[in-house]
């Protein structure tokens, strides 16, 4: 393997656990994002000469943790220096050349407190997305800065304000407790879960999503909800290369190919599914990929399990009801028990959903099909009126269109 | 009486005249007008409870009111009378870059 | 580390007190002093015009943020009126 091709490698799976270790270790955020940076620079320029190393996360850790030491020892002598005292002694011994015998496992992984003092609630949402992606995927300030479409200096100030408070407020870098842990790891599900769905449309931000979501799961195997996620990005995953057509056209999950869904994807989140709900807890994420999972393993559109959606759609809205919950049970009932029968629940939901387009497009559809057409226009348009993208906006005109055929 | 003082800053006057506090904190201090006091971070580093409908609370960046002027210090005073508490609270120096609210302390 | 939380009121009703607790008188009976250009500005009431004010505060010290979280969260009125966290800024420090 070429040497840059493994550095590469290296970066993509060992960037977040080396700065957790050098934050845990130096308490500085910057510090530990610079010496990781040097020790993957440092790679580059040694390994081709030695060879790359078999462990090369401990390799990287070494090298950047006595990088951190040595400018932690330096910048306390130039202080002591300046005071007048004696050269300090520290108690972090430089480490000898890293060890290959030492096991995976004597190797501590900083990174869930990592991911969850970036996701604390007393942060503001955008900067626990940024600092995620900055520490733990290692997307550099520009690479985030396009993503979220905003300018380089607003992203780089973002993510300075938001280390100045962890310091300032006093956030400890610690996975929390027990008592706090259901409303942190549900902090952390949501930042994974908004990065994901930000970057489905472009790509790179879902693949990243989805893996912290491998890592949580690994690190959380006590987790369901984490499972769960990961289950629910993968079935959304799996259907990619389906969702639009080569003109770039929305195509609905009714008339996607399905011998183009990544089958591979698929069987591992069942798998991840089925254990999460080995744990007997069930929650919003792990009911979810249940729901995505019924059409992802239905052999076609018209074998889909309509019923057991329904239900599923029925738990979902005690665990954590909302009208957009309650419209796509609406949906799943009208193909249960008819179109009428969704379109009682669909009117009961025009005034929470008035400024929604799925709405007004889902009752469009359930008039047309009760061959209601006039009514069906008339919802069609105020979809139309409401739809945030120019591939919305073509699908549902093209349905306009197909009314009167 | 006691009041707490709340130091106020506005940011269009930042740097328009020293704004060291050492001074005034040392005299009350001997005077012992001045109880305890100190700098707060500013509202960029503060969290705030919030109650959520139905009961019980969630954690948000960020204080529980967006002003232009921002508490920044506090002192804990101790005067005869509110007219001491003005005399003592219009020598700090934020009263010339900010203000200074006295609020009278329920005994 | 040093926390200042402050109990605030936006009119949803009285605001609890407890041990510890510095209940303040409310901001009709408040003053602020301003100096400008040598002269003394003294108005009645508090220093901004926002329907929400604090009206008590306490001074805690403890470990961490999510300790002051956690005092914050027992104060009897957590869960009907918001309470800022903010934390020192001592002297000693940038």
């Amino acid at each position: 393997m070429a040497v840059k091709d493994a550095v590469d490698e290296a970066f993509r799976t060992e960037w977040g656990r080396v700065v957790a270790t050098l934050i845990r270790v130096t308490g500085d955020w910057d510090l530990a994002e610079e010496c990781a940076s040097e020790a993957f620079a440092s790679a580059l320029a040694t390994w081709p000469r030695d060879g790359v190393p078999r462990r090369p996360g401990a390799w990287l850790t070494t090298v950047a943790r006595n990088r951190a030491l040595d400018r932690v020892r330096s910048a306390a002598a130039e202080s002591n220096r300046l005071r007048g005292l004696a050269p300090i002694v520290s108690e972090e011994q430089e480490c000898a050349q890293p060890d290959d015998a030492v096991p995976d496992d004597a190797v501590p992984d900083d990174r869930l407190r990592l991911m969850f003092t970036c996701c604390h609630p007393a942060l503001p949402l955008e900067a626990q997305v940024a600092l995620t992606l900055r520490t733990l995927a290692g997307l550099t300030t520009p690479e985030i800065a396009r993503a979220f479409l905003v300018p380089e200096a607003t992203m780089a100030q973002r993510l300075v304000r938001a280390k100045r408070k962890i310091r300032n407020a006093g956030i400890p870098y610690r996975v929390p407790p027990a008592e706090l842990l259901p409303e942190r790891v549900a902090g952390v599900l949501g930042v994974l879960y908004l990065l994901f769905n930000k970057g489905y449309s472009r790509g790179e931000l879902s693949t990243e999503a989805v893996r912290l979501a491998r890592v949580l799961v690994a690190l959380m195997p006590e987790e369901p909800e984490a499972g769960g996620l990961l289950a629910l990005m993968l079935f959304h995953e799996s259907r990619r290369a389906t969702r639009v057509d080569a003109a770039g056209d929305l195509v609905t999950l009714a008339d996607q190919d399905r011998t183009r869904w990544d089958r591979a994807m698929i069987d591992e989140a069942v798998a991840v599914l089925d254990t999460a709900f080995d744990h007997a807890r069930p929650g919003p994420y792990q009911l979810q990929a249940a729901i995505a999972g019924c059409h992802a393993t239905a052999v076609d559109a018209k074998s889909t399990d309509w019923q057991r959606i329904a239900d599923l759609y029925a738990l979902v809205a005690r665990v954590s009801p909302s009208p957009v919950v309650e419209l796509n049970r609406a949906v799943a009932v009208a193909e249960v028990d008819g179109p009428a029968a969704g379109l009682e629940l669909v009117e009961a939901l025009r005034d929470s959903l008035a400024g929604y387009h799925l709405l007004h497009a889902t009752r469009a559809d359930l008039l047309r099909r009760l061959n209601r057409l006039p009514e069906a226009n008339a919802a069609y348009e105020e979809a139309l009126a409401l739809a945030p993208t120019e591939a919305e906006r073509r699908f549902l005109t093209r349905r306009v269109d197909g009314l009167w055929d | 009486m006691r009041f707490l003082m709340f130091v106020v800053d506005d940011p269009d006057l930042a740097g328009t005249a020293d704004a060291s506090a050492v001074p005034w904190v040392e005299d009350a201090t001997v005077k012992r007008v001045r109880l305890e006091g100190d700098r707060l971070r500013p509202v960029s580093d503060a969290t705030t409870l919030w109650p959520k409908d139905g009961g019980g609370t969630f954690v948000s960046d960020g204080p529980f009111a967006e002003t232009k002027e921002q508490i920044c210090g506090y002192d804990l005073l101790e005067c005869a009378d509110l007219d001491e508490a003005v005399e003592v609270a219009a020598k700090h120096p934020m009263a010339k870059l900010g203000a200074i609210e006295l609020r009278p302390v329920w005994q | 580390m040093r926390y200042m939380l402050m109990i605030t009121d936006d009119g949803a009703g009285p605001v609890e007190s407890r041990e510890g607790t510095l209940l303040l008188r409310p901001p009709a009976d408040a003053v602020t002093v301003r100096v400008r250009d040598g002269r003394l500005l003294r108005t009645g009431g508090p220093f901004a015009e926002t329907k929400e004010h604090v009206a008590g505060v306490e001074l805690v010290e403890c470990a961490d943020l999510d300790e002051a979280i956690a005092i914050a969260s027992t104060h009897p009125a957590a869960g009907r009126h918001p309470i800022e966290i903010r934390p020192f800024w001592p002297f000693e420090e940038d």
